[in-house]
C-alpha cells in the first residue's frame, strides 16, 4: 500500500511538472561517449527554452535502433522526435502520412538559404514539402594513416590512394597490416564506397549513382573500380578484428598503416591523445578525389494527435538548425555543421580540411538518399562476399551492375 | 440421483474449456493468423509497410537467384546434418554410459545437463572467447610452447561451421541425453533379464532391442532438435554475425536483416515463409508417424 501510494505521488508530481513545459521524447543512437556529450548540448539548449528534452537513447548501432524506432511509429506509439540517417530510410513513413510537415518551420527559420549544401534539405524534401531537420554532416571517403609506420621505415607519408598501394610492400615486409579493415559487414561496404568517387572520379560516380546510367556503371571507369577494391582485399588481409574502432586502434598503436573509415574515427586518435598532422594524417577522398558524400543525421517528428506537443515538436526542429545549436553539437560530435554561416574555429586539422571541401562545393550526395535501404544492403551482402573470399573482381562488378539495374 | 455426478463432470469440462479459451485464441490468432498473414505479405512487393500489391512470385525469384540466400541455406544444412548426428550419437552414447549404474550419477548428469541452462547468446560469446586467436584456446596453447600452434574456426571461412557446430554440440547435448536417459530408464527390467538369460552381449541388446523400442524418444528428440536447427539464429549473431564474409550465414538472419535493415517486408517473408515450409517438412512425418500410427496400431 505505501509503495503504491508512493508510486502515485511521483507519477502526479511528474505530471504536474509536465504541465509547465511540454516534453518531448527523443529517440536516436548516439550512445558512444562523444556522441552522448553532443546531444546532452542539444538537451541543455531545448531545456533551456523552456520545454522538456526526455532522452530516449537506444544503444548499438543504427541498425539494432532503426527497426526499433520504425515499429513504434507504425505500431500507433509515436515519440516525439527522432534521428534518421537523411534520404530513403524514412521515405515511406513520410508517404504514409505518418510524419509531421515541417514547412512553414522551414519557411519561417529561412532553410532553403541557410541550409548547405542544399542536398540535405532536397533530401527532408518529399512532393515539395519538408519533412525532417538536418543535424549534421558525416562523410566516409576519408584515409586515416599512421605517420609513424612510415617513419620508421623511412618512407614519406603517402598523400594519395596510390601511393599508398605502392608502399604497402615496405609495409608488409616489416610485419604489419598495410589496411585496417574490420570484419563488419558494412565496413568493407563503406570502403568501396569511398573507392568509387576516389578511383572512378565525380563525373562517373554521379552517372553511375544520381542519374542510374547502368552503361556507366557497366563500364571500364568502375572495372578499375573494382581492381583497386581487389588491391585492397590483398592489403587487408591479416587485420582479424571485428569493430571499427578496433581497426582505427590498429592505426593508433601503428600496427597497421592506415584505414578508410568516415570522419568520426578522429574521435578515436583524439582519445588516444594523437595530434592531426603529426601523429597521423588523414587524406578526403583518399588523397586522389578530394569529394566528401553528404551524408548524416536528420531529426524526423511524427504525427502526434496533440496540438500542444506539435507546437514544441516546430520549436525543437528550429532550434537543431539553429546556429548556437549546431556549433554545440557539431564540436562536441566532431561532424560537420549543417550551414555554412557559423564559426567552428575549434575544430582542429582535419575538420578544417572537411570544412574547406565544404566551402568550396566538393560535396555530393550520400548513399543513403540515392538508393533504397533495400539496395544497399544488397550491395553490402555481395561487398562482403568479394572482400572476404577470392572473387574475381569481373564477377562481382557484373553482380553489383546486375543489383543497381533491378533498383 | 444420477444427474448429480453427470453435472459434476459437465462443470469440470467447462472449466477446463473456459480456461483453454485464451490459448485458443492466441493459438488462432497470433500463431495461425500470423502465418497466414506472413505468406500473404510474402506475395506481395511491400517495402517497409505492409502493401497489399501482388507480385506474384517475384520474391522468391529473387530469393532462390540470391547467393547469400544459398549460401545460407547450404550451411543449414551442413550444421543441420552433423549438429543433428552428433547431438543425437553423443546424447545417446552419454546416456548409456550414464545408465550402466555408475556411482555419482546425479553429478554427471547435472554436470552435462548444465550447458543447456545458458541461453545461445551466452553460450556464443562462451565460444567466442575460446575459439579467438588472440585469448583462446590458440593462445593458451602458444603460450605452453607450441608457438606454431593455430586454431582460429572462427576466422577461416573454411572451418567456421565446425567452430558453430562445437558450440551447438556443447549447448544441446546434455538435453538430449536426457531425453535418452528417460527412455532407457523406461525400458523394462525384464528385457534385459531375458537378454542376459539368452547370453547377448550388452552392446547388442542396445542395438537391436534397446533402441528399436526406443523409436518414439527418438522420433520426439529428432523433431525438437530438427526444429531447433531451422530456427539457428542467435548462437550465430553471437559468434560470428555471419562472417567471415558471408561464410556463416543462416536463413535467419537473411529474414531480419531483409525485414528491418533493408527495409523490405516481402522479402523476409518471402525468405521466412521458405524456412515455415522447411519445418512443415520435418513436422508432417513426424505427425504422420505419432499419430497415424496410434490409430492404427
Amino acid at each position: 500500500m505505501k509503495l503504491t501510494t508512493k508510486l502515485l505521488a511521483a507519477s502526479a508530481i511528474v505530471s504536474a511538472t509536465g504541465a509547465f513545459a511540454t516534453d518531448l521524447e527523443v529517440t536516436h543512437w548516439w550512445t558512444s561517449g562523444g556522441e552522448a556529450a553532443a546531444v546532452a548540448e542539444l538537451a541543455k539548449l531545448f531545456d533551456a527554452s523552456g520545454d522538456h528534452w526526455v532522452d530516449g537513447a537506444i544503444a548499438g548501432s543504427g541498425g539494432t535502433a532503426r527497426p526499433i524506432m520504425i515499429s513504434r511509429i507504425t505500431g500507433g506509439d509515436p515519440m516525439g522526435a527522432t534521428q534518421f540517417n537523411h534520404g530513403q530510410q524514412a521515405l515511406e513513413l513520410v508517404e504514409a502520412g505518418l510524419m509531421l510537415d515541417l514547412t512553414d518551420v522551414a519557411e519561417a527559420n529561412d532553410w532553403k538559404n541557410k541550409i548547405f549544401p542544399s542536398t540535405l534539405l532536397d533530401a527532408c524534401t518529399i512532393d515539395g514539402r519538408i519533412y525532417c531537420a538536418p543535424v549534421n554532416i558525416h562523410s566516409p571517403e576519408w584515409l586515416w594513416l599512421s605517420n609513424k609506420v612510415y617513419e620508421d621505415l623511412g618512407l614519406p607519408v603517402p598523400t594519395n590512394w596510390n601511393e599508398f598501394v605502392a608502399s604497402a610492400e615496405a609495409v608488409r615486409a616489416a610485419g604489419k597490416v598495410p589496411l585496417a579493415l574490420g570484419n563488419q559487414p558494412w565496413q568493407s561496404n563503406l570502403a568501396f564506397g569511398a573507392m568509387q568517387v576516389a578511383v572512378a572520379g565525380l563525373d562517373n560516380w554521379k552517372a553511375v549513382n544520381m542519374d542510374k546510367n547502368m552503361e556507366v556503371a557497366a563500364g571500364d571507369a568502375y572495372a578499375a573500380v573494382f581492381q583497386a577494391a581487389a588491391d585492397a582485399r590483398g592489403l587487408a588481409v591479416g587485420s582479424n578484428v571485428q569493430d571499427w574502432n578496433q581497426a582505427t586502434n590498429l592505426v593508433i598503436t601503428d600496427q597497421a598503416a592506415g584505414q578508410i573509415m568516415g570522419d568520426w574515427a578522429q574521435g578515436e586518435f583524439a582519445v588516444a591523445g594523437e595530434v592531426a598532422g603529426t601523429d597521423y594524417t588523414c587524406l578526403p577522398g583518399l588523397g586522389l578525389n578530394a569529394y566528401l558524400s553528404t551524408g548524416g543525421d536528420a531529426f524526423y517528428f511524427p504525427k502526434l494527435e496533440d496540438a500542444e506537443k506539435e507546437e514544441a515538436q516546430k520549436r525543437l526542429a528550429a532550434m537543431i538548425v539553429s546556429p548556437e545549436a549546431q556549433v554545440a553539437f557539431n564540436l562536441k560530435k566532431g561532424s560537420l555543421p549543417i550551414r555554412g554561416d557559423v564559426d567552428l574555429s575549434a575544430a582542429n586539422d582535419c575538420m578544417k580540411k572537411g570544412l574547406e571541401l565544404l566551402a568550396s562545393g566538393n560535396v555530393m550526395p550520400s548513399g543513403d538518399m540515392l538508393w533504397t535501404p533495400d539496395t544497399q544492403k544488397q550491395v553490402e551482402d555481395l561487398m562482403v562476399e568479394f572482400w572476404m573470399s577470392d572473387m574475381d573482381p569481373a564477377v562481382a562488378h557484373e553482380r553489383w551492375v546486375d543489383i543497381l539495374s533491378n533498383n | 440421483m444420477s444427474s448429480k455426478p453427470m453435472r459434476k463432470r459437465m462443470l469440470r469440462n467447462v472449466n477446463a474449456k473456459i480456461a483453454a479459451i485464451p490459448m485458443i485464441i492466441t493459438t488462432l490468432v497470433v500463431f495461425v493468423g500470423g502465418t497466414i498473414w506472413s505468406v500473404v505479405y510474402a506475395f506481395t512487393g511491400s517495402k517497409l509497410l505492409p502493401k497489399l500489391k501482388f507480385v506474384g512470385f517475384d520474391q522468391f525469384d529473387r530469393l532462390w537467384s540470391n547467393s547469400r540466400w544459398m549460401v545460407s541455406i547450404e550451411n543449414l544444412m551442413w550444421y543441420g546434418i552433423f549438429a543433428l548426428v552428433f547431438t543425437i550419437a553423443v546424447g545417446f552414447l552419454l546416456a548409456v554410459l550414464l545408465d550402466q549404474k555408475i556411482r555419482f550419477e546425479d553429478t554427471f548428469r547435472t554436470i552435462l545437463l548444465y550447458p543447456f541452462a545458458l541461453s545461445f547468446i551466452v553460450t556464443g560469446l562462451v565460444w567466442q572467447w575460446l575459439l579467438n586467436p588472440e585469448l583462446g584456446i590458440q593462445a593458451v596453447v602458444r603460450g605452453m610452447g607450441w608457438t606454431s600452434f593455430t586454431f582460429d574456426p572462427l576466422y577461416t571461412p573454411e572451418l567456421v561451421l565446425v567452430g558453430l557446430l562445437m558450440a551447438g554440440l556443447w549447448q544441446g547435448t546434455g538435453f538430449v541425453m536426457c531425453i535418452m536417459l528417460a527412455g532407457l530408464r523406461g525400458i523394462d527390467e525384464d528385457i534385459w533379464k531375458a537378454s542376459r538369460v539368452d547370453g547377448i552381449s550388452k552392446w547388442k541388446t542396445y542395438l537391436f532391442v534397446v533402441i528399436p523400442m526406443m523409436r518414439p524418444v527418438f522420433i520426439t528428440t529428432l523433431v525438437i532438435v530438427a526444429a531447433g536447427i531451422i530456427k539457428l539464429y542467435d548462437l550465430v549473431v553471437a559468434m560470428t554475425s555471419g562472417g567471415p564474409g558471408n561464410s556463416s550465414q543462416v536463413p535467419a538472419m537473411y529474414v531480419y536483416d531483409y525485414m528491418f535493415q533493408a527495409q523490405n517486408l516481402g522479402q523476409g517473408l518471402a525468405a521466412s515463409t521458405m524456412m515455415l515450409l522447411s519445418v512443415l517438412i520435418v513436422l508432417i512425418p513426424w505427425a504422420y508417424l505419432e499419430f497415424g500410427g496410434k490409430k492404427r496400431g
